[in-house]
């Protein structure tokens, strides 16, 4: 289980969440939505330890991470799969060196084994084995971000977190992450943090859904439950309106009316 | 008036104190990381292969452009003393000063400048760019300390290559030297070499390779700590390959002033 309780961060004074509170129960996915930069990604970078907080506490299986370091951390670290944004392979290695990495560094699988694990991974998120001896340079946005996901379910985590697994692939693709995702949990009891604005891919594989705004969780609830939210702020984001109590970083509705196409004269 | 001063007063104070801040900060995070590479030394597995990956980039890649350079400043080095020297018709002299000069001070000193510009800038650059696209995130989720697998490999190919690369620049410093004593001051060959190595002594090597391995350090400590606190895009980038040459040059000329004074006006 993940507990975040009470958990506040700033950066050079700038406030990013301010007293989260959130309960993640094992096998279950949880989907954390919100409005770019309202902090999900920083969020999902304390449950693993990548960022300290400055007050409350992130507790992995009731141990609390804010306070290890070192080995300790790393300990608990590899309880963890994880997902980046944009996948961030590493650059120098080829596909196959990129998901055997964990392989290579933390058991002593012989070679063979490595290459064969890797070739299951890179099946599952539906990778030939051609890609294996390919850069990440030399694959599109959409196969880098599955060789991230075969990467993050290598060692067989007992959690992932999922930094939009779903952003710049094909609606195809991306639904057959989705159904990644909830085959996870179905089968092998994948605890997921799931970190999205696609809403579709939100209500396909969510237990529950915490919406972030305003530095802090406003609504936590099955998909049904937000889906029906009396809450103003969630229904506007689920619907995706502009017209609505979100109004930061939006541009001025007035000034877009009054907005027009002249051309500026040339010479 | 006297409120302008004042203003201006406490904002020029302001800003010292947050300059002295800031060269803390750098001064404590750099021992700090330099701390952790020696710690990660002793570290298991050792990382063999990038050892040598390394010491490619930095020594044999490089061997080229030192050579030229080496070459040219020994030639440069006799011509300007020749000039000097012709008037007292000591042109003798020029074997020894061009050697001292070249295996105490320029062979370590240009190698080091050559290497911070050229392997400096590209671990900067490489770690930096690592961080802005989240690699260095990665390595620590997959529970792989950076420090262990990024930096220690290229500090062994640092204070390997260097030393070897100022012994390089050295030989052929004093080939230019030579070259130009020989063929246009017209000196014998063998009175040239004979008056390179009279002034020679151990103390002048050892001095020249301490440098080099200290300067080694150095390229690698800074060029790392700049590339690991990257921040932003491409710019970013650029900003901090460009800090680190310019810290790696200033922190290695200070470090040459500081191992010659000790060296030749302290432990004498």
């Amino acid at each position: 289980m993940i507990e975040i309780k009470d958990l506040s961060k700033a950066f050079d004074n700038h406030k990013v969440l301010e007293h989260v509170n959130l309960t993640i129960e094992t096998g279950k996915t949880m989907v954390i939505i919100g409005r770019s930069g309202s902090g999900k990604s920083v969020l999902l970078k304390h449950i693993i330890g990548l960022m300290k907080p400055d007050e409350g506490s992130v507790l992995i299986d009731g141990e609390d991470i804010t306070h290890l370091a070192g080995r300790e951390l790393d300990t608990v670290r590899l309880k963890f799969g994880m997902l980046f944004q944009g996948a961030a392979l590493f650059d120098s290695m080829t596909v196959e060196e990129n998901v055997g990495f964990p392989l290579r560094e933390h058991t002593k699988t012989p070679p063979e084994a490595i290459r064969q694990r890797v070739r299951e991974c890179l099946k599952l998120v539906g990778l030939e084995e051609r890609v294996e001896e390919m850069y990440p340079s030399e694959l599109s946005g959409g196969m880098r971000k599955r060789v991230g996901l075969a990467r993050a379910l290598v060692m067989s985590p007992q959690i992932v977190l999922y930094d939009e697994p779903t952003t710049g692939i094909d609606p195809i693709m991306a639904d057959i992450i989705n159904d990644l995702i909830i085959a996870l949990r179905d089968r092998l009891k994948v605890t997921s943090v799931v970190v999205t604005h696609d809403m579709r891919s939100a209500y396909k594989v969510a237990d529950r859904i915490a919406m972030l705004y305003n530095k802090t969780i406003v609504e936590v609830g099955t998909p049904e439950a937000i889906r029906n939210s009396a809450n103003p702020l969630v229904q506007q984001f689920i619907k995706g309106e502009a017209v609505g109590p979100i109004q930061e970083g939006l541009p001025d509705r007035r000034v877009l009316s009054g907005w027009s196409m002249r051309r500026p004269a040339i010479g | 008036m006297i409120g302008r001063l004042n203003s201006s007063f406490f904002q020029t104070a302001s800003a010292a104190g947050t300059w002295a801040v800031e060269l803390f900060w750098r001064a404590g995070s750099l021992s700090l990381l330099l701390v952790q590479t020696v710690g990660g030394l002793f570290l298991r597995p050792w990382r063999v292969q990038a050892v040598f990956y390394e010491l490619w980039k930095v020594g044999v890649q490089s061997w080229f452009i030192v050579s030229v350079c080496s070459l040219f400043i020994g030639m440069v080095l006799a011509f300007q003393s020749a000039y000097q020297m012709q008037k007292l018709s000591a042109e003798i002299y020029i074997a020894g000063l061009v050697a001292l000069s070249v295996v105490r001070e320029i062979g370590p000193v240009i190698t080091a400048l050559i290497v911070a510009g050229r392997v400096g800038s590209a671990i900067a650059a490489e770690l930096g760019t690592m961080k802005v696209t989240e690699q260095i995130d990665a390595l620590i989720t997959l529970a792989a300390d950076p420090v262990r697998y990024l930096v220690v490999p290229r500090f062994i190919a640092l204070i390997i290559a260097l030393p070897l690369l100022t012994l390089w620049a050295d030989a052929i410093g004093i080939f230019g030297g030579f070259l130009i004593g020989t063929l246009k001051l017209g000196i014998l060959p063998s009175l040239y070499w004979k008056m390179t190595t009279l002034p020679l002594v151990f103390k002048d090597l050892f001095s020249g390779l301490l440098k080099a391995f200290m300067f080694g350090i150095i390229i690698c400590i800074v060029s790392c700590f700049e590339g690991f606190r990257t921040q932003g895009g491409a710019e970013g980038v650029g900003r901090a390959t460009t800090v680190a040459v310019v810290s790696s040059f200033l922190l290695i000329i200070a470090a040459d002033c500081l191992i010659t004074a000790l060296l030749y006006f302290v432990w004498r």
